[in-house]
């Protein structure tokens, strides 16, 4: 087979925001003819290369190049003249407008009375009659039609202009599987055309049917480039989520499996929890003491199960107790009433509160819980400020600066600081060591082992299963919004366990093992 | 250099970060051109017979107060990301209810005080209704206060049977005419309620909390933080503030005229704010930046009217002020300005060869 000349070629990409190297160095190609699929986790800097390709972030150093000339593109109207164009995870199209006049957006047909619209409507029809949706009546508003058709609606937009180059960021996330059929359909047709198709999802299983090609990126660095076929899950998984630096290694790694005894009354003891849409019913026992991995991937349910612990999202179903007494959680209030506390892996929107100087950041939650009336006396507030800032090491070490201005590592400390700050029973973690350098990531990790000796029961989230084996004493395996199994851990288990795990369930029969319970429990 | 020259230029530095900064030039040059049209304008002077003081810029101190008091209740609003329409129309309801009820009950100390109190009573319900709609039913405030607006009025005017009711009840009239120790009562009523205010907001959390959503909702909730409350304790207390400086208004001239008192103010509150450099989008609030803004905009009046200009230009001379000010407030203009005195300190060179 002779490989033609790729379209887009980019070389040692490399971007930096305040805090974090977003890209190190990074290559991508993409030929004609394929679906290419980014493949990492979060963070690892899909989304900043695909900004960096069509514009939206200014390189800081390496080239673009776009059928073999180097290109300076500036911002999305630039890479669609140079045949790029993105559909994005959640539809950027106007509901209230018609289909027609949403395909054909900014490129209406004119006449010489202004917009001939029966004229841009037939061209609307024609260029959806292309991905085999000539039947949509194209004078009916958008918002008529499923989220699935407003993708390909919105896929067709793309494409109205002729584009060398479809991007498509997490274009499934919403669909459900008779619609992602659709979609693969469309793209295999446009890639029969010759169109370079860039994907990204975070289903492994979608990735392995649609994409001839794979480029796996880590940490903000390029992990490599494959052909999809000469790659198989165990491995692309492990390539994702990919070895830690030996700092890290000496940290408690691989706890013993201490001998617990599971007749106690957990802390917390959810039985069927769950919500639509996000996690189906799931089992749960949280035990003083005990740090407990919740492992998957990206959208398999880990962030979301940690959500309706806290009570940031509502749960629908099942029912929680709490030291053997039946408690409703409903909202952040209610868990932080039953001493629970939960770090978010969205630092940025749910984390900090960025104006507010890093003092104010560090004792909002013990704030919220007295309410606005019982105001933290300075000392309070100095105690908890000294107390937290010594202890996790935030630099630099001033209260008074507003926390947008602290680098990601230490941003997360600060939120660390505010949970700790309200003296939790539970501790749940979401991702606390994602974007943030090894130093800051070792320490982090030091406190929640500290945590856990002191008795607080933690849950630890995070997209690095190295990370999640090294410090969990049982791990929770999750898949497409359920639990598949528990491990508990013990100097034999590995991350590479846990990857197989995942892999083989659901694709093969089940895998067979003394370990694995996939209903976690009799 | 001295130490002491050293440390004002570094106050002075500060200060000129400070967002109203340039609201508080804009008043000394507004001040400046009275000064030039009549170099006396700003005497103050002591009335010999009663001890008190007269003069243009206690004139600005009275006329500033009832907008200092809806200029420091809408900081707040705006600064948990909101914005309060009705606080114009809050002041002719509150000035309404005064009113009729001074008319009904005579001249007595007492009826003073129970109208006041009614007042504010009404008022601050009105401002639990607005945090209600806002915080519980979810409607934009926008929307909200939009209602009450048009809604407040048209209550005054049946509080008083579409009449201007005027009343007398000197007690009442000593609020917004008296003088002690030769200050007007009202200026120093104001001044404590400001102060009291910011006591209240900055002792206890309640400002931290307000900026907390207002900066970012969802980590607020996150944290904890329960927005209901907090809404409806900010609307009410823009409100409340709202009526004091409706009773502020018709005290003066112990009429409430329906139409007219509060009229449009609400504007004025929220200029004031914007000119004390909050962001209409919410967070950091500044209640001295609040305070500058409205004696901006009194001083602004008033220069108007010493100025003569016709009243029929009087809203195109106030729009071109808060255009320039705004302007020069906003950091991409500075930026532009900036660039080109650094272009022009290196085009020199270039124009030696052209």
């Amino acid at each position: 087979m002779t490989e033609p000349s790729p379209i887009v070629e980019m070389q040692g990409i490399s971007i930096a925001f305040p805090g974090v190297k977003a890209l190190d160095n990074v290559d991508f190609r993409l030929f004609p003819g394929e679906v290419h699929t980014l493949m990492g986790e979060n963070g690892a800097g899909k989304s900043t290369l695909i900004k960096a390709l069509t514009g939206v972030y200014q390189i800081d150093s390496g080239s673009v190049l776009i059928g073999g000339q180097e290109q300076h593109i500036h911002g999305t109207a630039e890479a669609q003249s140079a045949g790029i164009s993105t559909v994005y995870q959640e539809v950027n199209l106007c509901t209230n407008l018609t289909i027609g006049e949403n395909v054909m957006l900014g490129h209406e047909v004119r006449g010489w009375s202004g917009v001939n619209w029966r004229a841009t409507h037939r061209a609307a029809t024609e260029a959806l009659a292309k991905l085999g949706l000539g039947h949509l009546d194209t004078r009916r508003p958008l918002s008529s039609i499923s989220l699935a058709l407003q993708q390909l609606v919105a896929i067709s937009r793309a494409m109205v202009t002729d584009s060398k180059v479809l991007i498509l960021d997490e274009p499934t996330s919403s669909l459900d599987a008779n619609e992602v059929d659709g979609l693969f359909q469309v793209m295999r047709g446009l890639r029969d055309q010759g169109v370079a198709i860039l994907f990204v999802s975070h289903f492994l299983d979608q990735v392995y049917a649609i994409s001839d090609r794979l480029t796996v990126l880590r940490n903000g660095k390029y992990e490599g480039e494959y052909l999809t076929r000469e790659l198989d899950r165990t491995a692309l998984i492990s390539k994702m989520i990919g070895k830690d630096l030996e700092v890290l290694k000496s940290l408690g790694s691989n706890r013993q499996a201490e001998e617990r005894d599971r007749t106690v009354t957990p802390l917390v003891k959810a039985t069927g929890i769950g919500r639509a849409g996000s996690v189906e019913p799931t089992d749960l026992d949280l035990h003083r003491g005990e740090i407990v991995g919740f492992a998957g991937l990206l959208g398999s349910g880990r962030t979301e199960l940690a959500r309706l612990l806290y009570g940031a999202d509502r749960p629908d179903s099942g029912e929680v107790e709490i030291e053997g007494k039946k408690t409703e959680i409903h909202t952040p209030v209610d868990g932080l009433d039953h001493h629970i506390a939960f770090s978010t892996e969205n630092r940025r929107d749910e984390g900090i509160v960025g104006d507010l100087s890093v003092r104010e950041n560090l004792i909002l939650a013990v704030q919220a819980k007295r309410g606005w009336a019982r105001p933290l006396s300075r000392r309070d507030q100095d105690a908890i400020v000294g107390k937290y800032m010594t202890a996790l090491n935030v630099r630099p070490a001033d209260p008074d600066r507003p926390v947008k201005n602290l680098s990601g590592g230490n941003q997360q400390k600060v939120l660390l600081g505010r949970w700790l700050a309200t003296n939790p029973e539970l501790l749940i973690l979401d991702e606390p060591t994602r974007g943030i350098d090894v130093g800051a990531k070792a320490e982090i990790q030091q406190s929640v082992a500290e945590l856990a000796e002191g008795g607080v029961a933690v849950v630890f989230i995070s997209s690095e299963l190295e990370e999640v084996v090294r410090l969990s004493e049982r791990i929770v395996v999750l898949k497409d919004h359920r639990k598949i199994g528990e491990i508990v851990n013990g100097p034999d288990v590995t991350a590479q366990e846990v990857v197989d795990i995942i892999a083989a369930h659901g694709t093969e029969a089940a895998l067979e093992s003394d370990i694995i319970d996939p209903e976690g429990k009799d | 250099m001295s130490t002491t020259e050293r440390r004002t230029v570094g106050g002075l530095r500060v200060l000129m970060r400070r967002q109203f900064f340039w609201g508080i030039i804009a008043i000394l040059l507004l001040l400046l051109v009275n000064v030039l049209k009549d170099p006396s304008f700003l005497s103050v002077s002591v009335n010999s017979t009663n001890g008190n003081l007269v003069g243009n810029l206690v004139d600005i101190l009275r006329a500033s107060a009832p907008i200092l008091m809806i200029a420091v209740g809408m900081s707040l609003v705006v600064a948990t990301g909101g914005i309060d329409l009705s606080v114009g129309s809050i002041m002719v309801v509150a000035g309404a209810v005064s009113m009729e009820f001074l008319k009904a009950n005579g001249q007595s100390g007492g009826v003073a005080l129970g109208a006041l109190g009614a007042a504010l009573a009404v008022s601050a319900l009105l401002g639990v209704v607005n945090g209600i709609l806002v915080s519980v039913v979810g409607l934009q405030p926008f929307i909200s206060t939009l209602v009450m607006m048009l809604a407040g009025r048209g209550l005054a005017k049946v509080i008083t049977s579409g009449q201007n009711t005027a009343a007398s009840n000197g007690p009442f009239r000593w609020i917004a005419n008296g003088y002690v120790i030769g200050l007007p009562v009202v200026v120093l009523l104001a001044v404590v309620v400001v102060l009291l205010v910011a006591l209240v907001v900055r002792r206890s959390a309640l400002g931290l909390m307000i900026e907390a959503i207002g900066v970012n909702p969802k980590a607020s909730r996150m944290a904890g933080i329960k927005p209901r409350g907090l809404l409806i304790t900010v609307y009410a207390l823009s409100a409340l503030l709202a009526g004091i400086a409706g009773v502020f208004a018709t005290a003066s001239v112990m009429t409430v005229d329906v139409s007219r008192t509060g009229y449009q103010l609400e504007l004025d509150a929220i200029l004031a704010v914007v000119i004390g450099g909050a962001s209409l989008a919410g967070g950091k609030f500044s209640m001295g930046g609040a305070v500058v803004g409205a004696l901006l905009i009194a001083t602004l009046d008033k220069t108007i009217v010493f100025l003569g200009v016709s009243s029929s230009a009087t809203p195109a001379f106030k729009a071109a002020v808060i255009i320039v000010l705004c302007l020069l407030q906003s950091e991409r203009v500075r930026n532009l300005f900036t660039q080109r005195r650094a272009a022009r300190a290196r085009a020199p060179k270039e124009s030696v060869t052209a």
